[in-house]
């Protein structure tokens, strides 16, 4: 049973659709493509927000929907919680 | 399935038959409420402005009320206002449309006269509307309005896909659908830019965009803090861009044939339409409805419980904890496409299905709990 859904094939992360332990591992679905990954969590994710699906150096922009939606604020594992604490708007 | 409505003289399609009595101005809201409370069948629609306003702002103003009036759900409306030359201006904007309305102003009558007079109009404007049928009605001649709210990440994945697909139906179908929330376009602005009809189009939603940027700039200040909302974080949303392209997901995929002012009605060719708004529900929702929309696709993550006077307002959820805690205010609950246990076009079916039951006469929950969040959009301070 897949616990994330990612919109597009090659976005950064993907969307938690039931509450996400740390140390599991995930089976993440393609909405686009029906493409599945699978991501071992390192940390808890909440339902309805965002787990890596893989590294992003701090810096880089992150990607979902296949278009930028922020910057990440600091080095992000595969498998990390994603939200405020390490992603920012690329807007202001 | 067959569709019901009512035809007005103008020939629009309207799926309710109110009565409203409309006030010009914020004073007169009391006179207004008065003739509400009176006669039964008839709906006050109290706001805060109308005096002292100049410019664009006062334009904006008159468009709001003459097009509430205008608007296919109205049977009927009573303007009231202090003053007769503003009051018989919105009257006789409305009145091009055919439908029965009258002015009444307080100055050199009292309210308490004004009150009785307008009682009477109104009993007899609630007699006329009671009599109208409703008639078989196309798809083709419905406008119909779409904004989110409360957004989570499950809009962007559930419920924004869901009424993105029904929008291309009806675009297909030949109906009007309007769409805006400006500001929150931020991040995905490029798209929708890209899928306006022409140049002319993509300059003009351009101009508005950038336009509405600037003004917030102009503060000294950005969104930061207010856009995403502490509701939108809470939901899992981390920036701007992230929520604007889950909205975006609810306008589908066809070219937009029109850039409307706040208010504006379309004109020209059906098909879906950029206005020019807030993204704030009630301002929004007010504008769309003004414009004519006669049902509003409103997409919920966190659950927004927005409601119109005039329109119905459908919503919809695919957050499954949004659908259980708070399933009074939830008309279609979407969550199973984040289960993968509904396929998009089912979910599609089914809204479409919704709508064509709203438009029949079916009570969206806002209607049944009394939401009719009426709210001005007002450009700059009064004189």
């Amino acid at each position: 049973m897949h616990k994330a859904l990612a919109h597009n094939r090659g976005d950064d992360v993907a969307v938690a659709v039931t509450a996400i332990s740390a140390g599991e591992d995930v089976l993440v679905l393609y909405v686009d493509d029906d493409g599945e990954l699978t991501v071992r969590a390192q940390a808890d994710v909440p339902y309805g927000h965002k787990v890596a699906l893989q590294p992003l150096a701090a810096g880089a922009p992150v990607t979902e929907y296949s278009t930028q939606v922020g910057v990440a604020r600091t080095n992000i594992a595969a498998g990390d919680y994603v939200h405020t604490h390490n992603v920012k708007t690329a807007r202001w | 399935m067959e569709l019901h409505g009512y035809r007005r003289p103008d020939g629009s399609v309207g799926v309710r038959n109110h009565v409203i009595v409309l006030p010009v101005d914020d004073i007169s809201n009391a006179a207004c409420e008065a003739v509400a409370s009176k006669i039964k069948g008839t709906i006050a629609l109290p706001h805060a402005y109308g005096r002292l306003q100049y410019g664009e702002d006062l334009d904006l103003h008159f468009r709001t009320m003459i097009g509430t009036g205008a608007n296919p759900n109205v049977a009927a409306a009573i303007v009231i206002g202090i003053e007769p030359t503003w009051t018989e201006r919105i009257v006789e904007g409305i009145a091009a449309t055919g439908k029965p309305v009258a002015g009444f102003s307080i100055e050199g009558s009292g309210e308490l006269e004004i009150v009785r007079q307008a009682c009477w109009t109104a009993i007899d404007f609630v007699q006329q509307a009671s009599e109208q049928q409703r008639e078989r009605i196309e798809l083709s001649e419905l406008t119909v309005s779409i904004k989110c709210g409360e957004s989570d990440t499950t809009t962007g994945l559930g419920s924004c896909p869901t009424v993105g697909a029904v929008v291309d139906r009806l675009v297909d179908a030949g109906a009007t659908v309007l769409f805006g929330e400006t500001s929150e376009l931020t991040g995905g602005e490029h798209l929708v830019a890209a899928r306006m009809a022409t140049d002319e189009l993509r300059e003009a939603f351009l101009t508005a965009y950038d336009g509405y940027v600037a003004e917030i700039a102009a503060g000294g200040v950005d969104l930061m803090g207010s856009q995403p909302t502490q509701g939108n974080i809470a939901g899992g949303l981390s920036t701007i861009e992230e929520k604007a392209l889950g909205n975006i997901q609810k306008t589908g995929s066809r070219p937009v044939v029109g850039v409307l002012k706040p208010a504006e009605r379309p004109a020209g060719d059906r098909g879906l339409y950029f206005m020019d708004t807030s993204s704030a529900a009630a301002e929004c929702i007010t504008l769309m409805a003004s414009a004519g929309a006669v049902v509003h696709f409103f997409p919920t993550g966190q659950g927004n419980i927005i409601g119109n006077p005039i329109e119905p307002v459908i919503k919809l959820t695919a957050n499954a904890l949004t659908a259980a805690t708070m399933s009074e205010h939830v008309d279609l609950d979407v969550s199973g496409l984040l289960t993968r246990d509904l396929r998009l076009a089912d979910a599609a079916d089914r809204l479409l299905e919704l709508l064509g039951r709203t438009v029949n006469g079916r009570v969206t929950a806002a209607e049944a709990l009394g939401h009719r969040e009426f709210v001005m959009t007002k450009l700059y301070r009064s004189a």
